[in-house]
């Protein structure tokens, strides 16, 4: 499997871009260190009140975005609540649609009629409107935002992992292992789900950038963390008023929406890479040549 | 000789959106002990039902609506009623009293685990206590033998792994490794139960006659041929000793050759251990083969029970001697049986079989003959006799 994601020039590619990415959130201490006697380290540190972003200069080398704040620190910082926000959100949805997902499959009947028709609800809605009301709801901060993304994303997890069970359970290995005698539990654990779990990781990997980018629309909207935190988001919503220049200079405050936004952009992009590289190698009728 | 089970009155039915399907119809059959007896009759005519039922595995939307199943076995305490039965002990029956073997060796394995895995996997659900008997011994010789440093260090360990493997040993289900077992880590304290299971699935592979059965075990289901996948069946089917084996038609997606060789095993292992078995197939050919006794079943009911050479030398249901006509002699033109298998939705008054019976009578409609004796251990459900 290593081999063929690297054999790929867009999988080693999407591969080369999160393993920069992991590594800017690993040494983010390192890379950008936070000024003495900063009490919390994901607060960018603000040089002066000015409204008016400052162009790149050796101190700041990415320049400073509305209100003083740094960029660099505040995209290298960023970088690890985008993990956070990504993985921890994944792996709560993951969680909750695998369980959720494979008891309806397995057990049919009513069981599945519950849960289905709880997901139908949620899906209802559309996601970012749900999510941007439940943040309001919950009072803006990046620990509602995750929720307010489990809440949206979960019941298409529980739907795939639910149809890929609903044809494992079919299959004659699983009727041998109850005719031997093991019990529904056993069962789903060790011989449905381990036939049913690929498509359902695949779209993991492709969501974490989907999320990601969903987290930094709800903080470009002010719905994300708190004013100064660092967030993607955040930084690009900075540059909302900054995105033309004056008439005779278009392009004046460019670094403050175009930084934040590549850093996003590539995350996203290297996440679908990886996604569609494992989709490619866990699902060989799609094999592309 | 004694019944192994006793069928009464089973009724089994599939409501569908279309309406009910009767399965099966009061079917009343017997199976004695060490005997094999073969199930024929033509697709949808409810063999493969009448198995699982047995099991209690007729699947949604099918029902067991009535009868009793009645299960002898001197072990497990007399008589039980399997229809009665709770899940759980019923699950401690399957794969262990009652086993069974199915039609598609490759679909029965499960694609991502080695075939070792996969029969360890009835060891460890089955024979829990024996397993863990074993490893104690083998925890305890090494502390008796261990010595120096490597041995004294892992000494508190082995203490530890020979007082769990002794309280599995004991009880059936044992508090403590059964918390552990629930555990990441400390499951891992528990391997050597996995270890002495995969000796034991070596052993089983060798009884179905797998070459280089060591080897075979660590292989994944699409690596062996249709053959060795179904010895491999068969041996996770045998692996703990059943008492009933019921085989639904395990030969029939196998070619020629392979068919002969697994008849040939599947007499053995009954001569071996004693087991009775139930064998659905469809290939006359090979009920002769193999069995003691025939049933024939046509839309869900029996038409007529008798031992092999009675049902070939002198069948006497209509649909039996039809049946006996269809099968294929090379150089004569193929008999067929007129008409289409009875719709199981609006299935035919009286006998089921009358629409297509060449000595139909006016009663034959009206109602339903009952199974009557007409020679020693002969029964025919007919107005004829």
């Amino acid at each position: 499997m290593a081999r063929q994601l690297v054999r790929n020039p867009l999988s080693l590619l999407g591969i080369i871009i999160v393993v920069v990415f992991v590594i800017i959130a690993t040494f983010a201490p390192l890379i950008a260190p936070p000024p003495e006697g900063h009490l919390n380290h994901y607060m960018i540190p603000r040089d002066g009140y000015s409204a008016t972003p400052q162009p790149p200069s050796e101190e700041h080398i990415f320049g400073t975005t509305q209100g003083q704040y740094d960029i660099f620190y505040g995209v290298i910082w960023g970088t690890r609540s985008a993990f956070q926000v990504g993985l921890i959100v994944i792996g709560i949805v993951l969680v909750i649609g695998i369980v959720l997902g494979s008891l309806a499959g397995y057990f049919g009947g009513f069981v599945d009629e519950v849960i289905m028709r709880i997901t139908d609800v949620f899906m209802a809605f559309p996601g970012l409107i749900l999510a941007m009301a439940i943040v309001a709801v919950l009072g803006p901060s990046l620990r509602s935002v995750m929720i307010a993304l489990t809440v949206v994303a979960w019941p298409s997890y529980a739907r795939l992992i639910r149809g890929d069970i609903l044809q494992v359970r079919e299959e004659d290995f699983i009727e041998a292992s109850r005719g031997l005698g093991a019990s529904s539990m056993r069962v789903i654990i060790r011989h449905a789900l381990p036939n049913a779990i690929y498509p359902t990781l695949v779209m993991a990997s492709l969501d974490i950038g989907a999320i990601v980018l969903a987290a930094a629309a709800l903080s470009f909207l002010g719905l994300g963390a708190p004013e100064g935190y660092a967030d993607w988001g955040q930084l690009t919503s900075f540059a909302r008023n900054w995105i033309v220049g004056p008439p005779l200079n278009p392009f004046k405050y460019w670094y403050a929406v175009t930084i934040p936004g590549l850093f996003i952009l590539f995350f996203v992009l290297g996440w679908n890479l990886l996604g569609d590289a494992f989709r490619d190698i866990l699902d060989p009728r799609l094999a592309r040549r | 000789m004694k019944d192994l089970v006793r069928i009464r009155d089973l009724s089994v039915r599939f409501y569908t959106y279309e309406g009910v399907v009767h399965a099966i119809d009061d079917l009343d059959l017997d199976i004695k002990q060490g005997e094999t007896l073969g199930i024929v009759g033509e697709t949808g005519s409810g063999k493969s039902m009448t198995a699982l039922a047995i099991l209690r595995l007729i699947p949604y939307p099918g029902k067991i609506e009535s009868g009793s199943i009645v299960f002898c076995d001197k072990d497990s305490g007399g008589e039980l009623e399997l229809l009665k039965l709770k899940e759980d002990r019923m699950r401690a029956i399957r794969g262990n009293k009652i086993s069974m073997v199915f039609q598609e060796p490759g679909a029965a394995l499960n694609p991502v685990f080695t075939i070792g895995d996969q029969i360890s996997e009835v060891f460890l659900l089955h024979r829990r206590q024996e397993l863990g008997r074993q490893a104690k011994q083998r925890v305890d010789s090494l502390l008796s033998d261990g010595n120096g440093l490597a041995a004294g260090l892992k000494r508190p360990f082995w203490l530890w792994q020979s007082r769990l493997y002794s309280k599995i040993a004991e009880g059936p289900h044992p508090l403590e490794p059964r918390f552990l077992s629930h555990l990441p880590l400390f499951r891992r304290l528990l391997w050597r139960l996995k270890d002495e299971a995969g000796l034991l699935t070596v052993d089983m592979l060798k009884d179905v006659e797998i070459p280089d059965a060591a080897r075979v075990a660590a292989h994944y289901p699409h690596e062996l041929s249709g053959g060795m996948k179904q010895r491999a069946v068969i041996a996770m089917a045998l692996a703990c000793s059943p008492k009933l084996l019921i085989a639904d038609e395990p030969t029939t997606s196998l070619d020629v050759t392979i068919q002969a060789q697994m008849l040939e095993l599947f007499r053995r292992i009954k001569a071996d251990k004693g087991a009775s078995v139930i064998f659905v197939t469809h290939n006359l050919g090979v009920a002769s083969e193999v069995c003691d006794r025939l049933a024939v079943m046509y839309a869900g009911r029996l038409c007529e029970v008798a031992n092999v050479e009675e049902i070939f030398l002198h069948p006497s249901h209509p649909y039996t001697k039809a049946l006996l006509n269809a099968v294929p002699i090379p150089g004569k033109e193929l008999q067929t049986i007129p008409g289409a298998l009875a719709d199981a939705l609006n299935p035919p008054s009286g006998c089921r079989f009358h629409p297509r019976c060449p000595s139909a009578m006016p009663m034959c409609q009206q109602e339903r003959p009952k199974l009557k004796e007409i020679g020693k251990d002969h029964m025919v459900a007919c107005y004829l006799f």
